[in-house]
């Protein structure tokens, strides 16, 4: 009984991540930012991406210490080790200022502006 | 000490409401107690292994590797939530009942425990590594683990226990099996959700992912309330089409397979 449990509930998950494999609906290559951080300070501090277009943010960590690339405006939260590269991938947006901080250190912010 | 008490606290609080849960999910269930404190440890331990490997899980897969593992793992325990629904709507009165103290039903309950048990360990885990990567930067910053950073991360941590408990006490256990049940199967649900958010963050999954609603100007989910109901029920202000579809469809399984091994033992199992 508890096999066929286990069973059900493994085809149900492997079924399901077929379903979300199934199609890549966007055929945007998405736009390329980089950021990096050092001394605790996002460098540039603010970011410009056009609107209605993928965006590949890569937020590269200088810094010694880990950090916490966050943003609740764009749903993004993924930490930096030190010395290491994050690639942030942020669906199309609506024109709009998106505020990101390190959560590690919450005085380190910056902005995306979408004109 | 107040920014290192403010991050500790807010990593340990998701962790703290977990294990609440659980304990109260278990109250009664005997060696609850030793499985509960062995899940902490094993996340605890799970915790220091990940932020040491930090840098190369980051890298793994494209630079997706965090968020395949948080979603793997988060999925692991959907599915643990769900055999324990499934296993208490089995056995959960005879255990609640006179075979409690009965050899047979402490093993047979301890499968369970496991399962829970294995909860704990990945909700401590997961923010556990959090606390451990930004404890270490701290540290390193100042030259050495400080007594401040000591204080402050304890204090966090007491707090975190104080959420725990308070969960523990609030949930009335008495009404054991409508009750406990719902709150594993809501827990189970926003797991399976936030699984989806970091698929989709890690553009692995991009089928139905535009937004469905925004109701961040109600609640935030970054928002103390708003975290707390998004540990508890998986409150998210902005759900995409697919988290809400996977939200649905994990309450549905789950309740659909409690229903089909409900059956009482004198009947003949009916075929799903």
């Amino acid at each position: 009984m508890k096999r066929n449990v286990s069973a059900l509930f493994g085809f149900a998950a492997l079924a399901s991540l077929f379903v979300m494999h199934a199609e890549a609906v966007r055929a945007d290559d998405p736009v390329t930012i980089t950021i990096t951080i050092k001394d605790r300070k996002f460098d540039p501090a603010e970011v410009h991406a056009p609107a209605g277009k993928p965006i590949a943010l890569s937020v590269k960590n200088l810094d010694s210490i880990a950090a916490e690339f966050e943003s609740e405006a764009l749903h993004v939260e993924k930490v930096v080790p030190p010395g290491r590269e994050a690639v942030v991938r942020i669906r199309p947006l609506e024109p709009g200022r998106y505020n990101f901080f390190d959560d590690f250190h919450r005085a380190t912010q910056g902005v995306l502006v979408v004109p | 000490m107040l920014p290192t008490l403010i991050i500790v606290f807010r990593e340990v609080f998701e962790a703290g409401l977990i294990i609440g849960i659980v304990m109260a999910v278990t109250s009664g269930v005997a060696g609850r107690g030793l499985w509960v404190v062995g899940g902490v440890a094993a996340g605890v331990l799970g915790a220091c292994i990940v932020a040491l490997f930090a840098g190369g899980l980051s890298q793994l897969f494209h630079g997706s590797g965090q968020e395949l593992f948080n979603a793997s793992i988060l999925g692991f325990a959907v599915l643990m939530l769900g055999w324990h629904n499934v296993w208490m709507a089995r056995h959960g009165r005879e255990l609640a009942a006179e075979m409690r103290a009965a050899g047979q039903a402490v093993v047979e309950g301890s499968k369970s425990l496991a399962a829970l048990a294995v909860v704990v360990a990945i909700a401590v885990l997961r923010e556990g590594s959090e606390v451990v990567l930004f404890l270490y930067g701290v540290a390193a910053a100042e030259g050495g683990a400080s007594g401040s950073m000591l204080v402050g991360g304890l204090i966090g941590l007491g707090l975190g226990a104080l959420v725990c408990l308070l969960t523990y006490l609030t949930i009335p256990t008495r009404y054991l099996f409508a009750v406990t049940s719902t709150l594993i199967a809501l827990l189970a649900a926003g797991m399976a959700a936030q699984a989806i958010a970091f698929l989709e963050q890690a553009d692995i999954l991009t089928a139905l992912d535009q937004t469905v609603w925004d109701t961040s100007w109600i609640l935030r989910d970054g928002s103390f309330l708003g975290r707390a109901l998004h540990t508890l029920i998986g409150y998210v202000d902005q759900p995409t089409a697919m988290q809400l579809i996977v939200y649905g469809a994990t309450l549905a399984i789950i309740a659909l397979l409690m229903k089909v091994f409900a059956v009482p033992h004198q009947e003949r199992p009916r075929a799903a």
